[in-house]
């Protein structure tokens, strides 16, 4: 019995249970479109994460005050210190400190509500100084940015993100207008062009105003000399963990802290954050991947459960075939083509409706799916490989029936 | 046997035959030594009540199963010595089934049905069709080749199985019981076509408990308790 025969009798029993062999696909596609989806999302968190991490800029070394474990042994936690002050930051800027560090902004946050006119918009707001705009890789799209003029003469000058100024304005062509922040008026001198990454709205609601104004006038008081991060740029890539070194070694020692695990601040770099979430959302993949896996095997045991079950049906047909001269090997490969072909078309269907559901999904829940051919291209052999592997038993089980007991099935 | 007309060497040939069935701890001697040699172009019946072993006759000579004890030839194969695939390739080539069942396949047209033997053989598409109608024509359906089992009489589903045996131009022609679930009329007509093949030269092995189908034979082979009890020649 050739292919084209074994193939067109396959056909032939699949046909004639039509209901029970589309239920059987409907198992294996739905794990192989789960299969598909899961990796597609995870895949894509992944390479969200990373582009929302890298567009905070580039070769950065963050330090956070905090950490601080005071002598009634209480330690404070990463960023609530008030640690880290303008002259910390001004120290790290000196070459002759640190040479390998290229930049330094310093940047005290605080949430705000903001007024133009009638309208109010809440935001953080950022003190920073005229490296703000190197450091953090950022461009202003109208107007100019906050000088270190402005810086020394506590100028009340606001630079807003491009969402902000729509909420406040319905335009980002605001150069020139007023905004009221803690009832004091500051002059809008720029506004900062979109970051670019599309899933952060973050990097684009903000103002920016000189770190003196803010130390001064919007917050004061006893922390007023503080800041909340020191964002330091390397020379390079290759210079980061110099970076590091300089920076820690120089601020222990401006602090006069002599045991390296007493540290009063912490210093993180963008790599590490990278890796860190890179890994977190490779183990997510993993697991959900490994969810959908589960119903692929389920799938297949599906397979197995309708072969075997076409297998004590037509007992009788086997048997016949049999004694007609069918070889062992004639019959196995019947319902082992059957069992593929069930799997195959499992495969190509769940396939279409994983990658359509990658294609529209997007859309609607706000989160980018990667399809990744080799996911696809995978599915499509696993989903052949487990009509195989499935029908194996069922098919070994037809081809050693004993034709006489099998004719002699009622 | 002295009395049958020398002919060429048996095409069928039982020596000693036994077989005995194991079911746990029981064991059951259907054949206890039978010998048996038929012909080519023989018409020969086995004839027994049920219990007998003539089912274990019919399903040794189909080489549906293999004797415990003695030796089978077939057209000088000793089929004793022979594996499933071997043994695959007898079944298709050199016996065709008539079963009391039919056997028919029923999502298959008649002619389907028929072709079936020839797929296994490796006979090419176009020829298997020629030879599967020219065997309906042969007994009585060349009107009926593309009807499914179910739209044909039970007298006409055993001509297509007979045409299904017919097909393969095999080596003999056994029948298990092929009247058992016909009427009267139906019977008749089945028996006749036997007439005809056996006419036509062919090998004929019939199974049955029914002494007048038996009487349409030339020889009949009576079997009681697995041994044969006596042989008869029919008035031809």
């Amino acid at each position: 019995m050739n292919w084209q025969e074994t193939l067109r009798t396959s056909w032939f029993a699949i046909n004639a249970h039509r209901m029970r062999s589309i239920l059987t696909v409907v198992g294996i596609l739905i794990g192989i479109a789960a299969v598909i989806l899961t990796v597609g999302l995870g895949l894509g968190t992944q390479k969200d994460v990373s582009s929302q991490i890298s567009s905070l800029g580039s070769n950065l070394l963050i330090v956070s005050p905090g950490s601080t474990t005071s002598s009634t042994g209480v330690r404070g936690g990463f960023g609530t210190g008030s640690t880290l002050t303008l002259a910390d930051a001004n120290a790290l800027a000196e070459k002759s400190n640190a040479p390998d560090i290229k930049a330094v902004d310093a940047e005290k946050s605080s949430s705000e509500e903001l007024t133009a006119g009638s309208t109010n918009w809440t935001t953080t707001v950022d003190g920073v100084t005229p490296s703000y705009k190197s450091v953090r890789s950022r461009t202003v799209e109208s107007g100019s940015f906050i000088t270190q003029a402005q810086v020394n003469a506590n100028a009340a000058v606001v630079v807003l993100g491009s969402e902000t100024a729509d909420e406040l304005f319905g335009s980002t062509n605001v150069v020139g207008q007023s905004v009221t922040i803690d009832s004091q008026s500051f002059e809008v001198i720029g506004v900062l062009a979109p970051s670019g990454s599309s899933s952060t709205t973050d990097l684009d609601d903000l103002a920016l105003v000189p770190l003196s104004t803010m130390q001064q006038d919007l917050v004061g008081g006893t922390s007023a000399n503080s800041v909340s991060t020191v964002y330091l740029q390397a020379t390079s890539a290759d210079a980061l963990p110099a970076a590091y070194q300089e920076a820690k070694s120089l601020l222990l020692n401006r602090h006069a802290i002599t045991d390296s695990s007493d540290a009063d601040f912490s210093i993180s770099s963008q790599n590490a954050l990278v890796s860190t979430a890179t890994s977190v959302y490779k183990t997510l993949t993993v697991l959900l991947t490994g969810i959908a896996a589960l119903s692929l095997l389920v799938g297949g045991i599906g397979v197995m459960n309708i072969m075997l079950v076409s297998v004590s049906e037509r007992t009788r047909e086997i048997g016949l075939r049999k004694a007609l001269g069918a070889p062992p090997g004639a019959i196995r490969n019947q319902f082992l083509v059957e069992a593929a072909i069930l799997g195959l078309t499992g495969g190509i269907v769940g396939a279409g409706l994983g990658v359509l559901a990658a294609l529209t999904l997007p859309a609607a829940i706000g989160s980018t799916i990667v399809i990744s051919g080799a996911a696809v291209g995978l599915s499509l052999v696993v989903a052949i490989g487990i009509g195989l592997v499935f029908g194996v038993y069922p098919a070994t089980r037809a081809a050693r029936l004993a034709p006489i007991d099998a004719l002699r099935t009622e | 046997m002295g009395a049958l007309t020398p002919s060429p060497a048996p095409v069928i040939e039982l020596l000693g035959a036994g077989k005995t069935y194991k079911t746990g701890t029981i064991e059951f001697e259907a054949l206890r030594g039978i010998d048996l040699a038929i012909r080519e172009g023989e018409y020969v019946a086995v004839v027994g009540p049920s219990g007998s072993g003539k089912s274990t006759v019919m399903n040794v000579l189909g080489c549906l199963d293999t004797l415990t004890r003695g030796s089978y030839r077939l057209a000088g194969d000793d089929v004793e010595q022979l594996d499933e695939e071997d043994l695959a390739v007898i079944r298709n080539k050199r016996i065709g089934f008539v079963f009391q069942q039919f056997h028919l396949l029923p999502s298959l047209s008649a002619w389907r049905n028929v072709e079936l033997p020839l797929v296994y053989a490796g006979v090419p598409r176009e020829e298997r069709r020629q030879r599967a109608v020219a065997a309906l024509e042969r007994v009585g359906l060349g009107d009926r080749v593309n009807n499914k089992p179910g739209q044909l009489s039970g007298g006409q589903q055993q001509r297509v199985a007979v045409a299904r045996a017919l097909v393969t131009e095999p080596t003999m022609i056994l029948a298990d019981e092929p009247t058992g679930n016909l009427d009267s009329v139906s019977t008749a007509d089945v028996l006749a076509l036997f007439d005809q093949l056996h006419a036509a030269g062919r090998t004929i092995v019939l199974i049955t408990h029914e002494n007048e189908v038996a009487q349409r034979a030339r020889r009949v082979v009576h079997v009681r308790d697995g041994l044969i009890t006596a042989e008869e020649l029919t008035a031809a």
